[in-house]
């Protein structure tokens, strides 16, 4: 595999799936049986910890630290649990699918060495019912591995064993916060619920559990085949590794790109998404997704990492980015974000449930030309009511930030939707 | 103790709590919504928001929740923050988007928690410009009304009617601002707890549909504090009246009992208070023409005084009438011709219920103390049916047992949502033996289906197990056999078992097994206790006074040597009594009756006095532990209606002079008894200090009632004088305060800024424990301490199915075993039709299938009834439903023939 | 009956697999809908047994979903991205086409019960926008040509 894309490099241009034997010619599986063969768990868990690698699925939190929060076993014979979350329910995020889809076997390796890391014995795949092909893909993909030793009962005879399931789930952007989708494993309502406890303590069943974005265990087989060092590397600032960034919206090429972590922001969507259509113009982007707060031209030669995002207001998120155009009417765009998080909630907590459908309906009626003039402010409490400790989870967050840096970057077009009653571009709302 | 900083004061409180109900406990208002104290937290509403700050020197602060927040020492926070009080405000903004403001025609106002919250967060002006959702409303039977679009989605209707309560047919739908509480489909709530979601519901989404038929509002409810009639576990309650007539029940906290709960026939089963089948005034049959002719008291009076001085008179006391109504039947004809009116099968049940009470060394646990039992052996008794809260408590410890888990993670007792996560499907210790299957055989980690003798032979099996010093059991099917082991090693193991057994079972086999196991566990587990469920509401009441039961009569009766017999309140649905009766009755010449309503004795009474009930009278009641308890004059009753002991007395003082009987009110009748005889004794400390300050008495109506003076302005336009109420501690008034009277007086909860039942969080010692000043009531019966214990060394037969025949076991139901609930409309309707049970195999021997008609011949008596086949039931046994109409003459453990009608 | 003797067969190896009936309610549900396109009263109280779950419990899970379809739906379902790469991209004008070629609205379902047309949140499908989901079969970017052909193809393929 390249050093350069490790994600990607069994990725074929062509769609077609990675077969057991053309991964494993690529060297696949290695780091697995070298873990088996030569690591105690403790110390997968310190070489991920050294590598840096931080959680793809938006948080960006230190992988290996949350593995070691994971009790030790002891003689514990409980069960526990390593849940790969492949909800991607994000809107403008579409990398996950990328990574099942083409090599599913870099995400089992990634959830044995994971498990084997926490010393679970339980490997779930949480995967969105629209990801039908991952779906598919990834169930041959373990039946492969199942037959080729990799997955079962005393593998390799090391004594590790591994029980590996595929979970589909039936559509809310709600299963993928972790513990909602711990209860949607359980076959209940996607509802989230209190920490602490957190799952590494008490999650599936009441078990350890660790959950973890499938971009981040992806990168697990390569930590652990090459050494934290080398991953370090990677990154382009401080931060380790690639990245999968994405770029959708009106670019001439709107696609996954695995570069490394640091990347700027200007390289990534004029050189490899080949910069915007047709004469248009950039008026600002989401970084890492739909719940991540606006960014503007300004910041497009920023790196693309956590902390230079997090320092300039925003968020790296899932790290795929989300072009607003100046074709685009960005009070519509926000309406149809709305309407997504209004819809998505689960219905738990009173800001979220009540508050979002409020936000939706008031862009809705800017957007239509029946703005009012306390709008703006019935909106701006929104976001900031909506906050992180205010809501139970943080799906409102993440509805209400791109929505307030919208009403900072933008507050002259929603004024002049209010006062010109209507929306300048014609584009009037949701179909 | 730790030390919290709320708003610049400092606060000593205890540990272990969450902020929110520390806050509360220190007399703080904080709004909340989906926080309940028996149910615990789940930081859904968001409504509890306060401000938290790390140290003296942060100015910024967090938004935390209070009720998701664990207090530790030093913590600091403010209530009154502005981000805090903005955001609260916001809360109420939120839920009254969809709100509809329909306060004006709603039940719930005046007593609606989200009316409280929202004028305590301040919130007035509506800036939502947009159309409300809408919903639709489910028929949910003839309980509750349904009213989704009031819904504020505090999810606590559905936490406790399933997490709580078990239930199973009530569920949350749909997700978002869409979220749906309710059933699949429309249909009756199957649930016995189904009421509490009218006090539940912090809205009026659900309220009582039985209220609705006469409704009024709270502030105009004239209430006291009175206890729930029907059935053995004295359950406190609130009920509430208006112009004459009992609008509803409501509970009334009770630390160690019921708590925040009712159940459902308690609560609904009062209609009989307000039956047009109500006797409202003397009614003589003239020996001449036997027509029934209404007569004045006076003439009523007269004439029983004038049979009492001409013959042998004896009284049949009651257990579902206070002690005082028994007490002044037994002064009135004399302790030796004082009779229970039960048949001797009950009278032997009695008495090994009132001997185990006080055998020791078990004290008979609350229902409180049920709920934190660390297993349960349920021998016999079907408690869904018999003793619904019962039930209710059984769920709480099963439920508990396995919380110790999530307490070694660190989770709070209070935090829900997690203690169920962790919790998953674990189960605390629970074993079932009953004939047929019950409500909580879900829930058992054992269950066993066997004939009443062969349940008694397991526990005595269990006891010999644990200590072999026991008698020995007969031999066990092999099947039942089984259980015995583990249920004594986890009655060993734990720490505060709990047996539970009654006499829904109609046989003494199971008290004595269970008094005996109860014996043996107690010897090497200080902590065991036994739950003896009973029939009736003073059940346990008429057995200390040690008197016969009917049997004892019918001799002299045959032989013609009673005239006269005077019956109080009879309940003459269960299995026996009316037999009993019967065979006095119909040697005697006279009978008088004391009821409510018209039932198979007052037909034959010569003379029917109208009795008040319970919510017009007042009393002392005796429940299952043994723990008498007040109750009070609710209201004055129309007509000729005064209370028993009333009648009574006032016959004797006809008879016998005015010295004979001297008593102003039942309190006199209570400190009578009291000094008579010595069991009694305590209950002269129960008695509340009369005064005749009326400023100082607690006023039985609220403050706000409206139409005082106009409300009778059609019949007079002089606002009539209250009722003289003597020396009560309670007024027929508005004056007085309602704010801090003493825990058994509480006429009803309310306290500044909060009108709803959550207003009860003021007159709790801490919440969820007892009440200021301590839980009302006393225990008569202490046990004795264990070197005085006597073994026991019955040993009742074994059950051995006959070819020919087969033994009659009682079913119970929640609606149909108990008469006077079957009053109120809409229970008839969820009582089952009269049935005989029988298991599929002996159906088929009879080749009958469900359906068929089949006849029950015992003795000289035939009953042709239609068959249930009931897989649960053991070969051999016939179930037959308790208290349903044509079945109350075959007394129990009676063996019967069955043939199909062809 | 419910199912067929052979999807029974499949259906109780599937669960074999699950840790405890109750987690596969969802799988199972989907596996009915594969087979029936819906979940009818009938198959969730067939379900709610079989999972040894209470119907509102199977019923709460079913309706908290939105893709568990408790009304019937057409022969081919197409589930549409009304998300934000997608409406930029221009999927309300697509919308529209399908909208005049279809004769309904959105979640409506033609008199012949060919098309249900449902929205969908993002499919993770932001570089194919505006993109769709026929039959579970993803497409995109749309355009009115493309969606003319591929609501061409289905019809083809039922009328073969
Ligand atoms: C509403 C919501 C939706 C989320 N959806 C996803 C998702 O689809 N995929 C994902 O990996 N993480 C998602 N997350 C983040 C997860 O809760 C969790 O942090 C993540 O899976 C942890 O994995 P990581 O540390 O590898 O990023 C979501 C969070 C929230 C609040
Ligand atoms: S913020 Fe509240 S309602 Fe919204 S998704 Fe999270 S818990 Fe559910
Ligand atoms: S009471 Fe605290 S969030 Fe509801």
């Amino acid at each position: 595999m390249t050093a350069e894309t490790p994600l990607t490099a069994g990725i074929q241009a062509n769609g077609d799936v990675l077969s057991l034997n053309r991964y494993e010619d690529m060297g696949g599986y290695q780091a697995f049986r070298t873990a088996l063969r030569e690591m105690t768990p403790s110390e997968v868990i310190e070489t991920v910890k050294a590598s840096g690698l931080r959680g793809r699925g938006g948080a960006g939190f230190p992988t290996g630290m949350k593995w070691s929060f994971v009790p030790k076993r002891n003689g514990d014979t409980g069960r526990r649990y390593l849940v790969a979350n492949g909800d991607e329910m994000e809107p403008g995020t579409f990398k996950d699918r990328l990574l099942i889809e083409g090599n599913p076997h870099q995400l089992i390796e990634g959830v044995l060495l994971a498990a084997y890391a926490m010393e679970a014995d339980f490997g779930y795949v949480f995967i969105r019912w629209a990801y039908r092909d991952s779906f598919l893909r990834l169930r041959h993909a373990a039946a492969e591995a199942r037959a080729a030793g990799y997955i079962g009962e005393d593998i390799f005879g090391s004594g590790f064993n591994l029980e590996f399931h595929v979970h589909v789930s039936a559509g809310r952007y709600m299963c993928g916060e972790e513990t909602a989708l711990l209860t949607s494993l359980q076959g209940g309502r996607a509802n989230p619920r209190s920490k602490p406890p957190f799952p590494p303590v008490a999650g599936l069943y009441g078990k350890p559990t660790i959950i973890q974005n499938i971009e981040t265990l992806c990168n697990v087989p390569h930590i652990v085949r090459n050494g934290a060092e080398w991953y370090r590397n990677l990154g382009l600032t401080e931060e380790s590794g690639t990245k999968l960034y994405g770029v959708s919206g009106k670019v001439n090429r709107p696609g996954i790109y695995e570069l490394p972590m640091g990347t700027p922001i200007r390289e990534i969507i004029e050189q490899h998404a080949g910069g915007m259509k047709d004469g248009l113009r950039l008026r600002g982007f989401l970084p890492g997704g739909a719940s991540t707060p606006f960014l503007l031209d300004e910041h497009l030669d920023l790196p693309m990492d956590f902390n230079h995002i997090a320092n300039a207001g925003s968020r790296l998120g899932t790290g795929t980015m989300i072009i607003l155009d100046d074709s685009t009417c960005p009070v519509g765009m926000l309406a149809n974000m709305e309407h997504f998080y209004a819809q998505e909630s689960c219905g738990w907590c009173t800001p979220c449930r009540e508050g979002l459908p409020w936000v939706e309906k008031t862009l809705t009626a800017i957007e239509k030309g029946e703005g009012q003039e306390d709008d703006l402010g019935i909106l701006e409490d929104h976001c900031k009511l909506l906050g992180p400790g205010y809501t139970f989870c943080a799906l409102a967050p993440g509805a209400a930030d791109p929505l307030a840096s919208a009403l900072r970057f933008f507050r002259e077009d929603f004024e002049a939707h209010i006062t010109g009653r209507g929306c300048p571009w014609g584009s009037g709302g949701r179909y | 103790m730790i030390t919290i900083t709320v708003d610049g004061r400092e606060h000593e409180i205890r540990e272990g709590q969450n902020l929110l109900q520390a806050v509360l406990n220190l007399g703080y208002d904080l709004p909340y919504f989906c926080w309940h104290p028996a149910l615990g937290s789940v930081g859904a509403c968001r409504q509890c928001a306060v401000k938290q700050f790390r140290d003296a020197d942060d100015t910024e602060g967090m938004i935390i929740m209070a009720c998701m927040t664990p207090v530790s020492d030093g913590l600091l926070i403010s209530i009154d923050d502005p981000e805090a009080v903005e955001f609260r405000t916001a809360v109420i903004g939120w839920l009254m988007t969809n709100h509809p403001h329909d306060c004006p025609v709603c039940d719930e106002g005046g007593e609606c928690h989200l009316q409280d919250m929202t004028v305590m967060t301040g919130h007035n002006q509506r800036s939502h410009r947009f159309n409300k959702r809408t919903f639709l409303n489910q028929d949910l039977g003839p309980f509750l009304n349904h009213e989704m679009n009031r819904c504020i989605h505090c999810y606590r209707c559905v936490r406790f009617y399933r997490d709580y309560a078990g239930g199973t047919d009530f569920n949350v739908f749909g997700s978002r601002n869409r979220t749906y509480f309710g059933r699949v489909k429309d249909g009756t709530l199957e649930s016995p707890f189904s009421g509490n979601l009218a006090e539940i519901c912090p809205t009026g989404v659900f309220t009582d549909k039985t209220e609705k038929a006469h409704y009024t509002r709270k502030w105009d409810l004239q209430t006291a504090p009175s206890l729930c009639t029907l059935c053995g576990l004295g359950c406190n309650t609130l009920p509430g009246e208006r112009l004459g007539t009992l609008r509803r029940i409501r509970n009334r906290y009770h630390g160690e009992i019921n708590r925040y709960f009712l159940c459902d026939r308690g609560r609904f089963g009062y209609g009989f208070v307000n039956s047009p089948r109500r006797i409202r005034h003397p009614v003589l049959r003239q020996t001449t023409t036997s027509q029934k002719v209404i007569v004045s008291a006076e003439r009523a009076i007269d004439h029983v005084a004038g049979l009492l001085a001409e013959g042998a008179t004896i009284g049949i006391g009651s257990p579902t009438a206070s002690l005082e109504a028994n007490h002044a039947l037994r002064s009135l004809v004399g302790a030796e011709n004082f009779l229970v009116g039960i048949d001797a099968g009950e009278a032997e049940m009695l008495r090994i219920v009132v001997a185990t009470l006080g055998a020791g060394p078990a004290r008979p646990p609350s229902l409180r103390d049920i709920e934190r039992a660390d297993a349960v052996l349920i021998l016999g008794e079907d408690p869904t049916n018999t003793a619904p809260m019962l039930d209710l408590a059984v769920r709480q410890s099963v439920l508990n047992v396995p919380l110790e888990r999530a307490r070694k993670l660190g989770v709070p007792h209070w935090n829900d949502a997690v203690n169920r996560l962790v919790v998953n499907n674990e189960r605390g210790p629970l074993f079932v033996a009953t004939p047929a299957p019950t409500a909580l055989d879900k829930l058992a980690s054992g269950v066993c289906r066997a004939a009443p003798e062969d349940i008694a032979h397991l526990g005595f099996a269990i006891a010999k197990i644990i200590d072999p010093g026991s008698p020995t059991p007969g031999d066990l099917p092999h099947r039942i056999a089984l259980l015995a082991g583990p249920v004594a090693e986890a009655l060993r193991k734990s720490t505060t078992p709990v047996i539970i057994t009654g006499t829904g079972s109609g046989t003494v086999a199971t008290l004595q097994a269970a008094a005996t196991l109860v014996r043996a566990l107690g010897a090497v587990n200080p902590g065991a206790a036994l739950c003896l469920v009973v029939p009736d509401c003073n059940t346990v009441g008429v057995g200390l006074f040690g008197a016969h039961d009917l049997s004892h009569a019918a001799p002299a009766a045959a032989r013609g040597e009673i005239a006269n017999a005077i019956v109080l309140e009879p309940d003459l649905s269960r299995r026996g009594r009316n037999h009993a009766l019967t065979a006095v009755l119909d040697n005697v010449s006279h009978v008088v009756v004391l009821d409510h309503l018209d039932g198979p004795a007052t037909d034959r009474a010569e003379l029917v006095l109208p009795a008040a009930t319970y919510a017009e009278s007042g009393g002392t009641m005796v429940n299952n532990e043994g723990r008498a308890q007040r109750f009070f004059q609710v209201f004055v009753p129309e007509g000729e209606v005064r209370a028993s002991w009333r009648w009574l007395q006032q016959i004797g003082e006809r008879l016998l002079g005015p010295e004979a009987m001297p008593w102003g009110g039942s309190d006199d009748v209570a400190k009578d008894l009291a000094r008579e005889l010595p069991v009694f004794g305590p209950i002269a400390d129960l008695m509340p200090v009369p005064t005749h300050r009326p400023r100082r008495r607690v006023p039985r109506q609220s403050h706000r009632v409206t139409g005082r003076t106009s409300v009778n302005a059609y019949l007079q336009i002089r606002e009539p004088r209250p009722p003289d109420d003597g020396e009560s501690p309670l007024a027929y008034s508005m004056e007085g305060s309602p704010l801090e009277p003493p825990a058994g007086l509480i006429t009803r909860y309310w306290s500044p800024g909060w009108n709803s039942v959550q207003a009860l969080n003021r007159f709790q010692e801490e919440i969820g424990g007892t009440l200021r000043g301590g839980d009302p009531g006393i225990r008569l019966i202490e046990p004795r301490p264990p070197d005085e214990v006597s073994p026991n060394r019955d040993e009742p037969a074994r059950f051995t199915p006959r070819s020919d025949e087969w033994l009659l076991v009682p079913l119970n139901h929640l609606y149909g075993s108990e008469r006077l609930s079957l009053e109120t409309p809409g229970v008839a309707e969820q009582a089952p039709a009269p049935y005989v049970a029988l298991n599929p195999d002996d159906g088929d021997r009879l080749g009958a299938g469900p359906g068929d008609s089949v006849v029950v011949e015992i003795e000289d008596r035939t009953l042709e009834l239609p068959l249930k086949i009931e897989p649960g039931l053991p070969l051999g046994c016939a179930g037959l439903p308790e208290g349903l109409s044509g079945l109350s003459d075959l007394p129990a453990g009676r063996w019967a023939r069955l043939r199909r009608m062809p | 009956m419910v199912l067929t003797p052979d999807e029974l067969a499949l259906f109780d190896y599937g669960l074999s697999l699950e840790e405890n009936p109750r987690s596969a309610c969802v799988a199972a549900m989907k596996f009915i809908q594969d087979r029936r396109g819906w979940v009818d009263d009938e198959a969730m109280a067939w379900l709610a047994k079989k999972l040894d779950m209470n119907l509102s419990d199977l019923e709460s899970v079913a309706t908290f979903y939105s893709l568990v379809f408790r009304k019937p739906v057409g022969k081919h379902v197409i589930l549409m991205c009304d998300s934000v790469s997608c409406w930029i991209m221009g999927c309300e004008s697509v919308g529209d086409h399908l909208r005049r070629r279809l004769g309904i609205d959105l979640g409506q379902t033609t008199p012949d019960r060919r098309f249900t047309w449902l929205t969908i949140p993002c499919l993770g499908a932001c570089d194919m926008a505006p993109a769709m989901m026929v039959d579970e079969i993803l497409c995109g970017p749309l355009t009115p040509e493309l969606i003319d052909k591929i609501l061409d193809a289905c019809e083809e393929a039922d009328s073969s």
